[in-house]
């Protein structure tokens, strides 16, 4: 959705700027106020929901919390000061990026696996394909509550496994230790079969000529994986990695049913923290600051996909 | 040349039995829940190929909550979002593909923006908008941030730039105004596309849940998203069959869609991915 959209924006860009001219110079004013009327009701709305706020978050970090009858007022860097020497934030960043790390290498690690596998000729592929993919199709809500009944001590299913094993009871979400791990458990079940996805449409579209050659020159399966299809597989892998990196930051559904943050803020991801500064405590705009940082973290992940993109452009 | 080929073929035994061990563990979670939810109680941890099976923890959950007000408004919700996503991004798209109005790639990029910085992410400003519109605890408030959908209008420009000029020039000779050009031409032969966004559209807005919670605190708005945690984390103490009842219930649309046409699923998030 990202990478290739914005390699297929540079691109097209290119071509298109130029084309069109010979076939609409004959209007170019009413075809042009033409093209804008078709886009007004989108932009509106665009602009409205992503441009604006993004702007007005940025203004509002500058500015008080409103409280009772005393009205916001400027006051330039205090909310990131607060920011700055709230243990809480920088506990949050960090979860989010254990998490992150946590998460991505192994979801997408399990999802390059489950595509080779369920590409190939294996008995049952289709009823694998199902099983990989389902956890995908369902709200990460309801996900929740499923895993946070397996994780119940002594009670749910990974206990009565542990005890099997000879384990006592262990309270996995009420412990801060395991607490963020369980649910990063959770996060790379939910995850590997949507990235699945990616993987086998990508290798669909590698001629199978290429392995029959390998084959004939006597090269075994895994040095033609490793030689072929994997590099093969880079620009599918990179855009995967962004779209992961994306939802380790705006996926906080899991929180708010197994832990809300706790214990002793273990789990608490940026994300969440946000929600719980803007709709518990209702300080805005320390909510406003503390969305600065995750659109920040954003906009670093776009700039970083944009510099790659520029040494794409230079191989071609 | 045969202890090589047995090598293969035990390579080949060793994957297909990783496979499904791993097919195994990824399916286990769900049909777990199925057992709990069928079965009674006293039965939700250990299992006996005896088990009574029952529907009353289905009917407890109905009961317990007003799903099928939660239902109605997710449908509400979902349909109203891709109805509007559907037409937005069309003639969007459209704009895109086939006019060249001054600062057309500039805007492109504004919109592409979007793809980054998701409404799930501009939560307060948001709120303030809503609260501003009149709009909190409202349907319309929770779809409207998300009906004009920069991945939407990425992936139909791209399907309308493929398709050939001759066709909506032969259209144009005939007489035909530019929005019969955009029905008659390009929005059937983009009609793969639109199912596949579709798909993804609905399970998308279907599985909401942190706008949704936020911007509503009622019974007649709330998604099934929302309605599932309140109930579970209130009403319910800790009876996990009825929980895990609930919980199946809220998903089963989508699961029995997605088990009925699972082909297209997969495709569509394919073909949504690769553009």
């Amino acid at each position: 959705m990202t990478i290739e959209a914005r390699i297929a924006a540079a691109g097209g860009e290119g071509k298109t700027a130029r084309a069109p001219a010979t076939r609409e110079r004959a209007a170019p004013i009413a075809l042009q106020i033409y093209g804008w009327l078709l886009l007004l009701p989108a932009a509106v709305l665009l602009v409205a929901f992503t441009h604006y706020p993004a702007i007005s978050t940025f203004l509002h970090s500058f500015f008080s919390t409103p409280k009772g009858s005393r009205p916001s007022r400027f006051v330039g860097l205090d909310n990131y000061q607060a920011m700055l020497a709230d243990p809480v934030f920088w506990q949050a960043l960090g979860n989010n990026i254990v998490y992150a790390i946590g998460t991505i290498p192994v979801s997408i690690a399990l999802a390059l696996l489950m595509a080779v596998w369920v590409n190939g000729k294996l008995r049952g592929r289709g009823l694998l394909r199902l099983a990989y993919f389902a956890p995908t199709v369902l709200p990460m809500i309801a996900v929740a509550n499923i895993w946070l009944f397996f994780y119940t001590p002594g009670y749910g299913l990974v206990d009565q496994l542990g005890g099997l094993l000879g384990f006592g009871a262990h309270n996995w979400l009420g412990d801060r230790r395991t607490a963020l791990p369980c649910l990063m458990v959770v996060t790379v079940w939910k995850e590997a079969g949507f990235f699945m996805i990616f993987y086998l449409a990508a290798l669909q579209q590698i001629p199978p000529v290429l392995a029959e050659a390998a084959a004939i020159e006597g090269a075994s399966r895994w040095k033609f994986f490793r030689r072929v299809t994997f590099p093969l597989l880079m620009p599918t892998t990179l855009f995967i990695l962004v779209n992961a990196v994306i939802n380790a930051f705006r996926m906080v559904d899991h929180i708010v049913v197994m832990t809300r943050g706790g214990p002793e803020n273990s789990t608490e991801l940026l994300l969440f923290y946000i929600y719980e500064v803007a709709f518990k405590y209702w300080d805005t705009a320390y909510g406003a600051a503390l969305t600065m940082v995750l659109l920040a973290i954003l906009g670093l992940l776009a700039l970083g996909q944009f510099l790659y993109l520029d040494r794409r452009v230079h191989y071609r | 040349m045969t202890g090589a080929m047995t090598a293969g073929g035990l390579g080949r035994g060793v994957e297909t039995i990783g496979a499904w061990l791993l097919g195994v563990l990824w399916a286990a979670p769900l049909l777990y829940a199925v057992w709990t939810a069928f079965h009674p109680s006293d039965y939700a941890v250990h299992f006996s190929p005896f088990a009574p099976l029952t529907l009353t923890n289905f009917a407890k959950a109905w009961q317990a909550a007003p799903f099928a007000r939660y239902f109605l408004n997710s449908f509400i919700l979902v349909t109203s979002v891709l109805a509007a996503q559907l037409v937005l991004c069309t003639l969007a798209a459209y704009a895109f593909a086939r006019f060249a109005f001054a600062g057309r790639s500039l805007v492109f990029l504004l919109v592409l923006v979007q793809l980054m910085v998701m409404p799930d992410v501009l939560i307060v400003e948001n709120y303030r908008t809503m609260r501003g519109l009149g709009l909190v605890d409202s349907i319309l408030g929770i779809g409207l941030p998300y009906m004009a959908s920069a991945f939407g209008i990425f992936l139909l420009r791209q399907t309308f730039k493929s398709i050939p000029k001759e066709l909506d020039e032969a259209a144009r000779v005939e007489g035909a105004s530019y929005l019969q050009l955009l029905r008659r031409v390009y929005v059937p032969l983009a009609k793969p596309v639109y199912i596949a966004y579709g798909l993804v559209s609905v399970s998308y807005h279907w599985n909401n849940f942190l706008w949704p919670l936020i911007i509503t605190n009622s019974v007649t708005t709330r998604p099934v998203t929302v309605g599932l945690s309140v109930f579970a984390s209130t009403d319910q103490g800790i009876d996990w069959s009825v929980i895990t009842a609930a919980t199946l219930l809220s998903t089963a649309p989508l699961l029995i869609a997605f088990l009925l046409f699972q082909r297209q699923f997969v495709q569509s998030f394919m073909r949504a991915g690769i553009r």
